[in-house]
């Protein structure tokens, strides 16, 4: 990897582990219950769930955090080009297993976070599982839209090429 | 549909966002910081040890395939001859002295790693590199992991916040 963590950090690793799965995997130094709360108190996600960097603030966050409840998330600089976010928990066990659904989208995929604590430390896995090969790419980017643009500029070019000749 | 649509929002600094309790997934959504715009078609045709270099890079599980596509020297030849011209079936079987049959599993091998793609035009199986999908892929996924290391820097933070608010409320 380029981006090596720095001596104290924990790294970061993500893995295609199927053809419709990824798998992310974290290990952080605190007790199971602690990194759970941080991912079902609405108060204590939005501290983290977007970070400076990704450039979009989260403006509200509601989270029922049992099995049938529903969550939903807003993000934007302002209420009138806010996007949200929403779906159902299918699972919830307390401080060891999350489980919901991504209903914005028919292809998005079914997301399940486990914590396992050891030695007072924590290792989270988010394993993401697509209805099909299909949505996982049409959701990666993998096959996405750009390719088109460049047909198009390749086309311009082509033209630009031609009468210039 | 509506999710495409959703993905292609831009929010008013331009940015394209993936934000949502669903892991930020979508390579539209990753917002520009974080997506690699794939290379353009110009730069398509790549060296071998540039194709090896994004391995080494980038050891997804996905790319298990390529690299056993890789493990064989001749294919591995066969993707140098590619990276200065593509080449039919028939060149490449008398470059490598070998049959008809048997280029064409080498290449059937490169083809689903991705690593090559062929095209027919009459009689005659055109092949090139086709580096560019395993590209895009390696690049989504290198930023989709940064995005989640964002996010888990910060809660990291978060963590040892609450941490330490515990061990104070139990004295």
């Amino acid at each position: 990897m380029e981006s090596k963590p720095t001596p104290m950090k924990n790294p970061t690793t993500v893995e295609r582990t199927s053809e419709r799965e990824l798998v992310v995997r974290r290990t952080f130094n605190g007790p199971a219950h602690i990194v759970f709360q941080a991912w079902t108190k609405p108060e204590l996600f939005m501290r983290w769930w977007a970070p400076k960097s990704m450039g979009v603030p989260m403006l509200s966050c509601e989270m029922d955090v049992r099995v049938g409840g529903g969550y939903r998330i807003a993000f934007g600089h302002d209420a009138a080009s806010a996007m949200e976010f929403f779906g159902k928990y299918l699972d919830v066990i307390p401080n060891a297993r999350l489980v919901w659904t991504n209903e914005e989208s028919d292809d998005a995929a079914v997301t399940t976070v486990t914590f396992e604590e050891k030695d007072g430390m924590t290792l989270l896995v988010l394993h993401e599982l697509y209805p099909s090969k299909e949505a996982f790419e049409a959701n990666s980017g993998a096959e996405g839209g750009l390719p088109e643009q460049f047909e198009q500029l390749d086309e311009l070019l082509l033209t630009l090429g031609a009468e210039g000749a | 549909m509506r999710h495409l649509l959703l993905h292609r929002q831009r929010c008013r600094t331009g940015e394209a966002v993936r934000p949502g309790l669903a892991p930020p997934t979508c390579g539209e959504g990753l917002g520009r910081g974080f997506r690699r715009h794939p290379a353009p078609r110009l730069a398509r045709r790549r060296s071998i040890g540039y194709i090896l270099n994004h391995m080494v890079q980038y050891s997804q599980t996905r790319l298990d395939t390529s690299f056993a596509a890789l493990s064989d020297a001749t294919r591995r030849g066969i993707l140098e001859q590619l990276g200065r011209a593509d080449a039919s079936i028939t060149d490449l079987a008398e470059t490598f002295r070998m049959t008809l049959t048997g280029m064409k599993k080498h290449v059937g091998v490169l083809e689903r790693a991705g690593l090559v793609i062929t095209q027919k035009v009459g009689r005659v199986r055109t092949c090139k590199l086709g580096v560019r999908r395993l590209e895009e892929e390696a690049a989504w996924l290198e930023s989709y992991r940064q995005l989640w290391d964002a996010r888990f820097d910060a809660l990291d933070k978060l963590v040892e916040e609450l941490k330490q608010k515990e061990k104070d409320d139990g004295e």
